[in-house]
């Protein structure tokens, strides 16, 4: 694969086989980690950056043996945590290209309260959530995502949990990169998923994954040809909301919440569509609450931000500000004066 | 005024004193008594302290548990403990006598402030019916009581102040100080200095810092004139070794154990915590040095900041986080995650009473057994335990010395008692401390072979520390059991079998790298006491005295508790008897039972205090006359 860009020119050149670690992907036939991945893999050499710099980390599930699979630098650590590690990861060296990949369940159970938190401080990453909407590593049972009734091995008689909303709770936590994707979807995860890395702070994608074992078909509704023009809209940014499979259908502004129309019907023109500003987070929380099958599902960059500065940016700002002061007070910060302190007496 | 200015009361030569400051925790006693350690540590006296205060920032006023305690021991010899028998209070209220008074000795001086004895703040506290302890004839009887209207004194001698009521009553404190500075002849120009500094240097408040000198000079003016002290009492000097000297709390030596620890190391460390008593000062302390290079990070909660510890360790930096025994729970699965990944990481615990909340203000031992075992499956750490507020210091740089040079977590047990209480310390010069070697390997060592990041040190055992942006080297680590060889998953019989062995002898081979256990005292006798950590002062004190008494008995403190140093099991078998004395129901005990195969006598009391020296001398005489 070639590099195009000028700045990169001092960079190896880079093919998607660069990325590819002899690790035999164990995944099962079928299953939708397998597009992502090797979506993963094709984007990376265009991304401007050295292979080196690049780390994967994940938590447990199916999706997070991720790292594995990459020949890059990566951290396969345990259920739930790996925002926390990857945080740890860009403190320790903020020149680091970060990206966590995660399940459902890892990212929105266990791992819940990372999440937000990530989020909300902007920490400089790309999260990649696998959504499957099912726990797939420990065989079938309901997740966090997963619709109220669903029948499986731990809700026999239909799961009572009431899902959580992936993009409402990026949207809540100020997350400032916000955007949605299909596994089978390739250029539409290629565009994404380079976007996302770009993005200075927190970058969100969620990628509605086909688990063919425990929840096949659980995104049919919005991933096949006969359906997913009339189930889902394509954002891009100064467009109007468009869709269907006649693209004859749209969303307007009704008393401030969203309303679907058929252009041509009640005098409604493409100029009354609500235009897509990624930028808008009001519009970001709209998206949130478009849900199947009341709406089409809002899918591609739903919300970017780059103005806010990330949390590595404020913490080195931090440290380089104390390092001029003590430069200022008289050159290096002195070990052995810290260490004596100011009360000190002497014996004689 | 100086300490010798001539006085008609008749002076005594004490070679030290223990006296506590006690009263409501709105009553500054912690101030009072920092600032009666910090004029005793100038003057030239050996000390050590014990702030002892409760859970509730302000509990309900004149409560029992509302009760802030400083406890000071000043002494011209060198000392290892607070004391345990009191031998001078001062009580601001009836709750602080009431909860204090039966830990001072009889004859002691007891000096309290009498205004604040009304009908009301008795009862406040459950004297009932009338009683007043103050007019008591037993409390009379059996100490020297020294009623002083420190109330009253002290808003008459502000009177012409021009400051509120509020302001005035807040100087109550140094009025006390003020007569304890008299009865025990140390001058009060440091606190003076002290009180300019933070009333009106810091904080903009000069006639704040005016009304508090006048307080303190008020009360050193009354012990004088009022005669009610029937001696003044003078601790020479302590002879000490020539040197600079600082005074030091554990979690303060901690602080700079981790910051010396990076700079011979050339790192940057990232401390990553979640607030909890009583460790947090840790984190205060690293929080103001950035300049250093440190870098602290409050998470979410412990489960996150050990996490995040560990992935800046995976990129390279020097990784710490801090926490109290609940805080170690929660991290649990992630310190086993460490040791799958083999990464150098440092886990600070500075122990609480507990289980779940317990006393969190209090000290225990408790933790070591969750610390040697408290996690799932085979899964051993390297154990540090500082033995005093000073040994923190030291303990810290081994702690992360271990773990890079092993390239695994290690667990630094402190304790409450040692992280608040403070002692003298001679400064060391850090030019002398050794130089912390890392290497993080680069592509040109592995010209010649594979670069495999679980290949191993053949002495250590350790694994390389390949770090992300080094070319050529990428690899992944992982949770998943690794080939022995390559690094990579592997789901082979044997060979789990064989790591996990590994991971042991790793921990096991790091007793070679430690210093041996020390004896103080005879080399064999009858009796050995055995400690860790923190109760160090308390067993050497004891032991000395019993030891003075005629008996044949020696001490020896456990600073590095897994592996044990290696003549561990010889130092013991030189003794007929094994006595362990610690803040737990026995689990030191339980793991020298276990390992040597010896047998041990427990002294265990788990009252959230340090053990009491005449406890020990009592039950370790006791043993030794079984
Ligand atoms: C502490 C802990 N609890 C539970 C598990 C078991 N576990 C592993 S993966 C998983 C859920 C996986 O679901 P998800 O995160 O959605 O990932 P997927 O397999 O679907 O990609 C669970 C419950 C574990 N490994 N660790
Ligand atoms: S169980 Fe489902 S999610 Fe897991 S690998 Fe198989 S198909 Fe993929
Ligand atoms: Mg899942």
């Amino acid at each position: 694969m070639s590099v195009t860009d000028t700045k990169s020119t001092e960079l190896p050149i880079y093919s998607a086989k660069d990325f590819t670690s002899d690790q035999d992907v164990r995944w099962c036939p079928g299953c939708g980690d397998y597009a992502v991945l090797s979506a993963v893999r094709k984007a990376l050499p265009s991304m401007g950056k050295k292979k080196e710099d690049f780390v994967f980390v994940s938590g447990i599930g199916c999706s997070s043996r991720f790292p594995y699979y990459m020949a890059t630098y990566g951290v396969h650590s345990i259920h739930g945590r790996g925002l926390a590690v990857a945080t740890g990861v860009k403190c320790a060296n903020p020149e680091l290209e970060v990206c966590v990949v995660a399940g459902d369940g890892d990212l929105l159970s266990i791992g819940g309260n990372h999440t937000i938190h990530t989020m909300r401080r902007n920490v400089d990453l790309t999260i990649l959530l696998l959504n499957n909407k099912i726990y797939g590593l420990t065989k079938g049972q309901y997740s966090p995502t997963s619709e109220t009734g669903k029948i499986s091995p731990t809700s026999p008689a239909g799961s009572i949990d009431y899902p959580i909303n992936p993009i409402a709770v990026a949207v809540a936590t100020g997350c400032t990169f916000i955007a949605r994707s299909l596994d089978v979807d390739m250029k539409g995860l290629d565009t994404i998923f380079k976007r996302a890395m770009a993005h200075r702070g927190t970058s969100f994608v969620e990628v509605y994954q086909d688990c063919n074992i425990f929840n096949h078909k659980a995104w049919f509704y919005a991933s096949q040809k006969e359906t997913m023009y009339e189930t889902t809209v394509k954002l891009e940014h100064g467009k109007p909301l468009v869709f269907g499979n006649d693209r004859d259908k749209g969303i307007i502004f009704n008393c401030g919440s969203p309303k679907v129309v058929t252009i041509g019907e009640d005098g409604i023109t493409e100029s009354d569509l609500i235009v897509h500003d990624e930028t808008d987070r009001f519009l970001a929380n709209m998206y949130a609450q478009m849900a199947h099958p009341e709406f089409p599902e809002p899918m591609g960059i739903l919300y970017a931000d780059p103005s806010k500065p990330t949390y590595d940016q404020l913490l080195y700002q931090q440290l380089d500000d104390a390092k001029k002061d003590a430069k200022k007070k008289g050159g290096r910060p002195d070990l052995q004066s810290l260490v004596t302190g100011n009360e000190s007496w002497e014996v004689r | 005024m100086t300490s010798d200015q001539a006085s008609e009361t008749p002076e005594t030569t004490l070679d030290s004193v223990v006296i506590r400051f006690c009263g409501d925790s709105g009553d500054g006693m912690q101030l009072t008594g920092g600032q009666f350690a910090d004029t005793s540590a100038l003057f030239g006296n050996d000390f050590a302290t014990f702030p002892d205060f409760p859970a509730e920032i302000r509990a309900p006023k004149g409560t029992t548990f509302g009760v802030s305690g400083f406890q000071v021991h000043f002494s011209s010899e060198h000392i290892y403990t607070p004391g345990d028998r009191v031998n001078a209070m001062v009580a601001m209220n009836p709750a602080g006598f009431k909860v204090n008074i039966g830990d001072v000795e009889p004859g002691g001086i007891v000096i309290v402030n009498e205004d604040e004895f009304t009908k009301g703040n008795l009862a406040k506290c459950g004297y009932i019916d009338g009683y007043n302890p103050l007019d008591d004839e037993e409390i009379n009887n059996k100490y020297h009581l020294v009623r002083v209207p420190m109330s009253r004194l002290t808003k008459e001698s502000l009177a012409d102040s021009g400051m509120g009521a509020k302001d005035i009553n807040r100087c109550r404190n140094m009025f006390a100080l003020g007569i304890v500075y008299w009865l025990y002849e140390r001058p009060i120009e440091q606190t003076k200095a002290y009180l300019t500094e933070k009333f009106a240097q810091k904080k903009g408040l000069p006639e704040v810092a005016k009304i508090n000198i006048r307080a303190l000079e008020a009360g050193y003016y009354f012990g004088e004139t009022a005669e009610v002290f029937p001696a003044r009492y003078r601790v020479p000097p302590a002879k000490q070794e020539k040197g600079t000297y600082r005074q030091i709390s554990g979690n303060e030596a901690t602080v700079l154990g981790l910051v010396t620890a990076a700079q011979k190391a050339d790192k940057s460390i990232v401390y990553a915590s979640y607030p909890i008593t009583p460790a947090s000062s840790v984190m205060h302390g690293l929080a103001h040095l950035k300049r250093f290079g440190i870098k602290t990070i409050q998470s979410e909660d412990e489960i996150a900041a050990i996490c995040t510890a560990i992935g800046a360790s995976f990129a390279g930096d020097l990784a710490v986080t801090g926490t109290s025994g609940p805080g170690l729970a929660l991290k649990g699965e992630a310190m086993g995650l460490a040791l799958m990944l083999e990464l150098p990481l440092v886990i600070v615990n500075v122990q609480r009473a507990g289980p779940a909340t317990g006393l969190p203000t209090k000290t225990e031992q408790a933790d070591l057994l969750q610390a040697m075992y408290g996690r799932h499956c085979e899964s051993p750490l390297i154990i540090v335990a500082p033995r005093s507020p000073s040994d923190c210091f030291n303990m810290a740089i081994e702690a992360v010395r271990l773990a890079v040079e092993f390239m695994t977590p290690v667990i630094y047990l402190s304790d409450g008692y040692i992280a608040n209480g403070a002692e003298p310390w001679k400064v060391p010069n850090v030019g002398d401390i050794p130089d912390i070697d890392v290497v993080h390997p680069t592509q040109e060592d592995f010209a010649e072979h594979e670069f495999l990041p679980y290949a191993r040190n053949p002495e250590t055992l350790a694994r390389p520390w390949a770090i992300p942006g080094t070319p050529g080297l990428e690899h992944r680590v992982g949770s998943l059991e690794k080939d022995a060889e390559t690094g990579n998953v592997s789901y082979d019989a044997d060979n789990h079998d064989m790591m996990v062995r590994l991971r042991a002898e790793k921990v096991e081979r790091a007793a070679q790298s430690i210093p041996l256990l020390e004896v103080d005292g005879d080399p064999s006798g009858d009796v050995l006491v055995l400690g860790w950590g923190g109760t160090y002062g308390s067993i050497t004190t004891a032991v000395h005295q019993v030891r003075a008494n005629g008996h044949a008995v020696s001490s020896a403190h456990l600073q590095y508790l897994n592996p044990f140093p290696s003549n561990t099991e010889e130092v013991l078998r030189s003794f007929k008897k094994i006595v362990i004395p610690e803040i737990n129901l026995g689990q030191l005990s339980m793991l020298i039972r276990s390992k040597f195969l010896i047998e041990t006598i427990g002294i265990n009391i788990v009252k959230g205090q340090p053990f009491r020296v005449d406890t020990l001398v009592e039950r370790i005489t006791e043993v030794l006359e079984q």
